[in-house]
């Protein structure tokens, strides 16, 4: 598999995913 | 009016922008523009005079960010590293600025050093150190949207996402 951080529009998309990832993880974190 | 923090988030802000900027310069310009230069062998005017000018300020607004960052937290740099007392949004955003700062001075600067040709290294150890230092910096641009998002919504905007 290509890594996805070879390609900008991979390493954007890499990053909002991550960032969705952690709005939950914090707003689970806050309660 | 406290004035170590309003100094601190102005500087943190600065400093913050130039490091930040010139990421993303790395990342979106100058890794196509090296391929480009590279091809019709004017690498050489942007290896010597333009590389090491925008690491040397790249590296060190990384360090005043984050001492910055770290004096606005003040008394609550504890909570915010330990998800604690409500402060587990700007704390993301600080721990991503921890790693993005260790990926800088530990991975990125001393592989271009070789890169640059300001440390001894042979072929092999320069295409090493080449392909370390380009996924780092992709990390690090990877980590900045996350970063971003956290610093300027995890803190002080926090209720408009809930957080």
């Amino acid at each position: 598999m290509k890594n996805p951080l070879d390609s900008l529009w991979g390493t954007i998309i890499c990053g909002l995913i991550l960032t969705v990832i952690l709005y939950f993880m914090v707003k689970g974190i806050l309660g | 009016m406290d004035y170590v923090p309003a100094l601190a988030r102005w500087i943190h802000f600065m400093a913050g922008v130039m490091w930040i900027g010139l990421l993303y310069y790395f990342n979106f310009v100058q890794v196509a523009a090296m391929k480009a230069a590279t091809a019709d062998g004017t690498a050489a005017g942007i290896s010597k005079h333009v590389a090491p000018r925008a690491l040397l300020f790249f590296r060190w607004s990384a360090v005043v960010t984050w001492l910055a960052g770290a004096t606005l937290l003040g008394n609550q740099f504890g909570n915010a590293f330990l998800f604690r007392g409500g402060m587990a949004g700007i704390g993301v955003g600080a721990w991503l600025g921890t790693i993005m700062l260790f990926n800088v001075w530990v991975l990125i600067w001393p592989n271009q050093q070789k890169i640059l040709g300001l440390k001894p290294a042979t072929d092999e150890e320069k295409n090493h150190a080449r392909r370390v230092a380009f996924l780092a910096s992709r990390t690090n641009t990877m980590l900045s949207i996350p970063m971003l998002f956290f610093m300027a919504g995890g803190w002080s905007h926090r209720a408009l996402f809930g957080l």
